[in-house]
């Protein structure tokens, strides 16, 4: 982009963003922090101002904090156009507008979407309308859910150890109620960190006095003949009495407002390139369309270039201010997307944090402190150098393997750490599940013979 | 000599009351191995972070003697007592700092700190009142050195009667534990640092099984009462983690009270504002402890593994010092590192240091040096240096003035 047009935007330019959460609002700060003084809008379609969500599935639940006062912290004044409580419903680039659910067009100049993931339904909508079936994303989820729990339920039925799940099911517990877990793995947070790992967080929930139930998914949810749910019928024939289920499949990448735009978009998220740039379905990457937080993909050079998408906070923040700041500067002034992945979790009583891309590595080399106590650090390897790591109550470490996954450190960790035990002098498998399980991806697909009617051709996929 | 190495120049007492640039010529070799046997300096902001969370890297005591300790790293030394957490690798170290701190923090105790807020402000209102009508005050001896000393006692539950004697037996501990002093100090001086320290240690002892035998809501019946996995410690731990407690809360925060009202006088705008401001001294406390860092740098660590930094092997089993207060201004690091600048945005000092041994007492120096300088900017009317810079301590690690003299024109 010509150096007087970069000027011209910053002075006098529009820039839509489309998402008013975490990334969306780190976006708007970053652009007024750096210099741009044209029009800002922020579209959100929930009714409040941008609020964070760790808290709602943690101290919420547990009364320690309201879900009403999680807003999050304004670092910079944004002086934007607030559009919240009005979903986008479709965007068309050439004409640089974004189509919203009231019918309004805005236009841009330079459009970020930051729209997040939602949380995935219970597939069956007849048993998904039952009363006391309950999800966790947003605020009025957490409301809903915090109600029920304080009303003492006989007992709550969790489906999905992952980590929202597990997290729930903590806050259960703490509380004193009954809670049942089903998982469809062999262990809670396999997906996430691998079985040996995830067998340590089996026996944290069930000496925690959960019913967990691995192997096993529900087959369907019984209601009473007012609505109430009242049962969980599961794949092994088993029937768990229950008056609150929570659903706590994963999530759903908020990208169908995108269908029919070009943009490469579809149920996985949308493919950008490191600077943050969308890419239309065709693979090349646009000038204008910038996106950030959950709903992205991009590709990480430390992990063999594959496209990451990272339901982070800490990535949704890094990701938000690249974004904002390759957005309005000139070409040669960008800067990639490097963000090492992290996240952290805290359930009964122990805190987990994780660096770089777990579900990489193929084995697993406990360094420091012991499985057995629940207190320690193990690190994941992938192809002779390590890749990640994760710690149990031993979070201080990891700044350490997060520079050895920087530096590509050889693994297996040869060298002598403090606090080595016996059990950490040789890698195991880490043994995460097999990853060809079926996916929902898009399609792209070659048409045409010669090289001059060859066309890419885009199917968008179901959610 | 005109070419001193730079451990010397470090501890050479010519360079306490302005060591910067000494610092500064450190970091132009990041990584400095100057004898045979002698410590690997580190002095650039990145490379001890990252050492810190290094896990080649011991704290433990018996690996710093089989490396050869020197005069810097001893400085700590408690005598006859086991090993504090300080000085211990996990999995010790992790287990006695969770009791200490499920005594002393959240999730446990998540108000005990606050708590004392009141405790410290009426301590610092008795010291500002006790100057009296007097225009020139020594801020160490009058102020900075009996009110940590105060906080701790209340802290461990020593009752108010006996903090008069519990100071009079500490006083000469703390002392006794500056290298200089202790190489110099004759024979008498010797002799009563030691039945200080036994008088003090069957002091706390007989306070500790008090306190078994009747729990009260304070740190020491915390420690001996704790129920959680880990178990309570046991008398010796008790003790030793008292006197860690002691030792590492006390000079660091004199020090740090100290060079605060030091630099607040030099720079009198600031000063200035925090009268008229007092929230601004949350700021300023995080400044200084980037400014003029109580601990100067962590003699007392070895690594277990060769380690490479900036492309240099420490070979396993070598002594390192990092010296905290030159990564601090590391230009690498920080804008325009050599101006204290409380309103610098971007302020992740190593004051306190990092990783698992980063200060345990940190919330509360922080609050009391909050307390402190707050009430002394807002009650001494017009103060300033009456000699700058002041006399200097011998400690080139825990390094402060030995004496602050402050005139005013009375108190507020």
């Amino acid at each position: 982009m010509a150096a007087d047009q970069v000027e011209w935007l910053r002075r006098e330019g529009r820039i839509v963003i489309v998402g008013a959460s975490l990334s969306g609002l780190r976006a708007a700060e970053t652009l007024r922090a750096e210099g741009f003084a044209g029009e800002l809008t922020l579209i959100g379609d929930e009714p409040h101002e941008p609020y964070d969500r760790p808290p709602l599935s943690k101290s919420v639940l547990l009364g320690m904090a309201s879900p009403q006062h999680t807003e999050l912290p304004h670092r910079w004044e944004i002086d934007a156009k607030w559009r919240l409580g009005v979903a986008a419903s479709g965007l068309d680039p050439t004409a640089k507008r974004v189509r919203l659910a009231d019918g309004d067009e805005v236009e841009y100049d330079r459009l970020l979407i930051a729209t997040g993931v939602r949380a995935r339904p219970w597939p069956k909508e007849e048993e998904a309308r039952l009363d006391g079936v309950c999800l966790l994303r947003t605020r009025e989820d957490a409301a809903d859910l915090y109600r029920r729990l304080k009303a003492g339920p006989r007992r709550v039925f969790v489906i999905g150890a992952g980590f929202a799940g597990s997290e729930v099911a903590s806050a259960c517990r703490e509380m004193g109620i009954p809670v049942t877990v089903a998982e469809r793995a062999g262990a809670p947070l396999v997906g996430a960190l691998g079985g040996v790992v995830g067998a340590v967080a089996a026996d944290l929930a069930t000496e925690n006095g959960v019913d967990l139930r691995t192997h096993v998914t529900v087959t369907s949810l019984e209601g009473d003949p007012v609505g109430r749910v009242q049962a969980v019928h599961l794949s092994d024939e088993s029937v768990v009495e229950a008056d609150v289920v929570v659903v706590s499949l994963g999530s759903l990448r908020n990208t169908e407002w995108l269908s029919g735009s070009g943009l490469g978009a579809g149920p996985r998220g949308i493919a950008c390139d490191a600077g943050c740039r969308a890419f239309d379905f065709r693979g090349i990457v646009t000038d204008d369309v910038f996106v950030a937080g959950d709903v992205a993909r991009s590709p990480h050079a430390l992990f063999g270039y594959q496209f990451l998408s990272l339901e982070h906070w800490g990535n949704a923040v890094a990701q938000a201010e690249t974004a904002a700041h390759n957005m309005i500067c000139h070409g040669a002034d960008r800067r990639p997307h490097l963000w090492m992945p992290a996240f952290w979790s805290s359930m009964f009583g122990v805190n987990i944090k994780s660096v770089g891309v777990p579900p990489m590595g193929e084995q697993l080399m406990i360094t420091q402190g012991s499985l057995a106590e629940r207190r320690f650090v193990g690190v994941y390897g992938y192809q002779g150098r390590v890749v990640a790591a994760v710690a149990f109550d031993n979070t201080r470490w990891l700044e350490f393997y997060q520079r050895q996954i920087e530096q590509g450190a050889p693994f297996p960790v040869e060298h002598p750490t403090v606090d080595r035990r016996p059990e950490g002098r040789r890698p195991v498998p880490a043994d995460f599940p097999d990853p060809s399980l079926p996916t929902h991806g898009p399609m792209v697909t070659l048409s045409g013979y010669s090289p001059a009617d060859q066309q890419l051709v885009f199917h968008p996929a179901r959610h | 000599m005109p070419h001193a190495s730079m451990m010397r120049q470090i501890t050479d007492f010519a360079n306490r009351a302005d060591p910067y640039p000494v610092y500064e010529k450190l970091r132009g070799t990041p990584v400095l191995h100057e004898e045979e046997g002698g410590p690997y300096i580190i002095s650039s902001y990145y490379d001890i972070k990252a050492l810190l969370h290094d896990p080649r890297i011991s704290s433990d005591a018996a690996n710093l003697t089989a490396a050869g300790d020197d005069e810097l790293a001893r400085s700590e030394e408690t005598g006859g007592l086991p090993p504090s957490f300080l000085r211990l690798d996990p999995p010790e170290h992790d287990r006695l700092r969770r009791i200490a701190n499920s005594a002393f923090g959240p999730p446990h105790r998540p108000r005990r700190i606050e708590s004392m807020q009141g405790d410290m402000r009426e301590i610092v209102t008795g010291l500002i009142d006790g100057f009296g009508d007097a225009h020139e005050i020594d801020l160490v001896d009058q102020f900075a050195y009996p009110f940590p000393v105060t906080v701790i006692c209340r802290l461990l539950g020593v009752p108010r009667e006996d903090e008069p004697r519990f100071r009079a037996w500490v006083d000469p501990l703390v002392a006794s534990l500056d290298p200089d002093t202790r190489q110099n100090g004759d024979a008498d001086f010797q002799q009563t640092a030691q039945e200080a320290r036994m008088q003090l240690g069957m002091y706390l002892a007989g306070l500790v099984e008090q306190r078994t035998k009747e729990p009260r809501d304070d740190l020491l019946s915390d420690l001996v009462n704790s129920r959680g996995p880990d178990g309570a410690m046991t008398m010796m731990e008790v003790l030793s983690t008292s006197v860690l407690l002691l030792i590492a809360g006390h000079e660091t925060t004199v020090n740090l009270i100290t060079n605060g009202m030091l630099t607040l006088l030099r720079h009198p705008d600031i000063l200035r504002r925090l009268r008229e401001e007092p929230g601004l001294s949350v700021r300023i406390v995080e400044e200084l402890l980037r400014y003029e860092p109580p601990v100067q740098l962590v003699p007392q660590r070895t690594c277990i593994a060769d380690i490479e930094v900036r492309g240099i092997t420490i070979p396993k089993g070598s002594r390192i010092w990092l010296v905290l207060a030159a990564g601090n201004r590391d230009p690498e690091r920080f804008e325009d590192p050599q101006r204290f600048d409380p309103d610098r945005g971007d302020i992740q000092h190593l004051g306190f240091g990092s990783g698992i041994h980063s200060c345990f007492g940190a919330p509360l120096a922080r609050l009391e040096t909050q307390i402190a300088l707050s009430e002394l900017a807002r009650r001494l009317r017009d103060p300033r240096l009456v000699e700058d810079p002041p006399p200097y301590r011998p400690n080139a690690v825990l390094r402060g003035p030995r004496h602050l003299r402050i005139a005013f024109e009375g108190l507020d």
